[in-house]
């Protein structure tokens, strides 16, 4: 479905050229949700950018149903890190979701306001679509970015750190939102974080990158049943394991898979 | 949505009380002898004299001539501006190219093309035109350029993952941010141009309230002279009053208009 194929990113500055992704290979089935967790600045914005199309990557391609992503996609939408600066303020949350259909050809203005406002409802802000994005909470923001995505219905769904900024109710609330909305559309989900137990929680496979300059460190089933709950799942022994060896990981307490093969 | 206007009630008789201790001590200073009648009229027989001017064909006439020149040279300015600072900053080639020309071109005084104009237009209205359209282009140039520069790139990024084209960003990214800058410009484009017209009418002699003026001047009339003045002060209130209130309601989203809204 989404295929990473060798992919290195360098960002060429004026005399100074920094390697942001040395090389970065996996793949994504239709359909799975998996997480990237990856110590601050190792380049987990700039490998979605890649595969959004936004960025060329210097070497090696993205696929997307087999074939090179070389700008964006329509099948492909983008919750950004910076959600604030990702809406307009000079729309209302309902014209902000409505935007990105505007320019789909063959949906009318009618079907257009119907899937806004079933995005947001979905997100839980059915009555919010006339205020300005800057009259609401920085979590609201968040979903109202997430309704924009969704209301695109993308197959392919990238969430670069979404719930970075919000408090740790609103954050638990939303992380049950993806996986209800995972669970029930059936997309493929990218889903980006510097936090450990909410990659476990969510994915149903976790890649742990290195620092930079990055690769995949190593992909971590989860085990974990389908239907996950904020106590049960967390206090699930085999959440606790899985966290510990994520952790240990990025710690680099294991050995690496080279080093234990010799 | 009602929302804290920077200008609320008070403000508004603050400057009233203002406007009247200025009309006071004008009456003052020329009643008492401090200055020369003959330079000076006393506020009194200036508003009389306005008063004889509102009665007066050849003053609505001139007024609607200086209107509609500050008019016509802004709406040129203005659309020239945009197009102008659109093209240059959607072409990175032309934004280095054009910098340095535009640092020298824009502090110009206008009043310095007036040999110029009066050699090619003579004392037509096109004179006065082309002097308003000069000093306002630069005020609104350079606001658009501004304004383009500071479109955040992760709303642009937003607008190109999901598939607006380059049309479609221009009129919903850039467009937007550009705004506050441009209603900017166009305020401070609207106070040249109304300076700009009433002094080429003035220097050059073309129809207008700054041609009365020299009239005025001319024939001795001096509290028509000073009438006349007054009028073109209140243009400039009013041109600015009406410039923000334009600007309050179109950017009522943005930071520096918007209030707290209750929820
Ligand atoms: N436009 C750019 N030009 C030059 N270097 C860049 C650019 N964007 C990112 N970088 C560099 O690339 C590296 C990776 O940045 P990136 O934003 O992808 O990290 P990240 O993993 O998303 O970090 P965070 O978790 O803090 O969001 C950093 O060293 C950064 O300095
Ligand atoms: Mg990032």
């Amino acid at each position: 479905m989404l295929e990473i194929r060798h992919l290195r990113k360098v960002y060429e500055g004026t005399g100074r050229s920094v390697e942001a992704i040395r090389d970065i290979d996996f793949t994504l089935a239709q359909g799975e949700l998996v997480c990237l967790v990856g110590p601050s600045g190792c380049g987990k914005t700039t490998l979605l950018k890649c595969v959004a199309g936004l960025l060329r990557p210097s070497a090696g391609s993205v696929l997307l149903d087999g074939s090179p992503v070389t700008g964006p996609r329509p099948g492909l939408a983008i919750v950004f890190q910076e959600y604030g600066r990702s809406l307009y303020p000079w729309l209302r949350v309902g014209d902000n979701v409505e935007l990105p259909l505007r320019h789909r050809k063959g949906l009318s203005r009618t079907e257009r306001r119907t899937r806004a406002a079933e995005a947001l409802a979905t997100v839980g802000l059915a009555e919010a679509g006339r205020a300005y994005p800057w009259e609401l909470s920085g979590g609201m923001q968040q979903r109202v970015a997430i309704a924009r995505a969704l209301a695109y219905r993308p197959e392919v769904l990238l969430m670069d750190e979404p719930f970075a900024a919000v408090d740790a109710q609103t954050r638990a609330d939303l992380e049950d939102l993806v996986r209800r909305l995972w669970t029930e559309r059936g997309m493929t989900v990218l889903f980006v974080t510097h936090d450990i137990d909410e990659a476990v929680y969510l994915g149903e496979r976790v890649l742990v990158l290195s620092r930079s300059p990055t690769v995949v460190l190593e992909q971590i089933e989860v085990g974990l049943p389908v239907r996950r709950d904020q106590l049960t799942t967390r206090a699930d022994p085999e959440f606790t394991r899985l966290r510990t060896r994520v952790l240990e990981r990025i710690r680099g307490t294991v050995p690496d898979a080279a080093a234990r093969d010799q | 949505m009602s929302r804290t206007a920077p200008a609320g009630p008070r403000g508004a008789a603050l400057g009233t009380a203002g406007l009247v201790a200025f009309a006071a001590l004008w009456e003052a200073v020329t009643r008492t002898g401090l200055v020369d009648g003959r330079f000076l009229p006393p506020f009194s027989r200036t508003v009389a004299a306005l008063g004889r001017e509102l009665g007066d064909g050849t003053f609505w006439s001139a007024l609607g001539d200086t209107l509609t020149g500050w008019a016509l040279g802004l709406a040129i300015a203005t659309a020239a501006g945009i197009a102008a600072g659109f093209v240059i900053a959607l072409v990175p080639y032309l934004r280095r190219a054009t910098a340095s020309t535009i640092e020298f071109l824009r502090p110009i005084p206008s009043v310095a093309l007036i040999p110029l104009v009066v050699l090619v237009y003579g004392t037509e209205i096109a004179s006065v035109l082309v002097l308003v359209v000069y000093a306002s282009f630069w005020q609104v140039l350079v606001q658009v350029l501004y304004g383009a520069q500071d479109v955040d790139p992760v709303a642009e990024e937003t607008a190109r993952a999901y598939g607006l084209g380059p049309w479609a960003r221009l009129r919903h990214v850039l467009w937007p941010t550009a705004l506050p800058y441009l209603m900017t410009g166009v305020r401070l484009a609207a106070a040249v141009a109304l300076i700009l017209a009433i002094t080429a009418e003035l220097v050059i002699g073309a129809p207008g309230l700054g041609n009365l003026i020299a009239v005025a001047q001319d024939s001795q009339a001096v509290p028509e002279m000073y009438a006349l003045i007054l009028v073109t002060g209140l243009l400039g209130v009013v041109v600015n009053v009406g410039a923000r209130a334009v600007e309050r309601r179109a950017l009522a989203w943005h930071q520096s208009v918007r209030g707290e809204v209750p929820v």
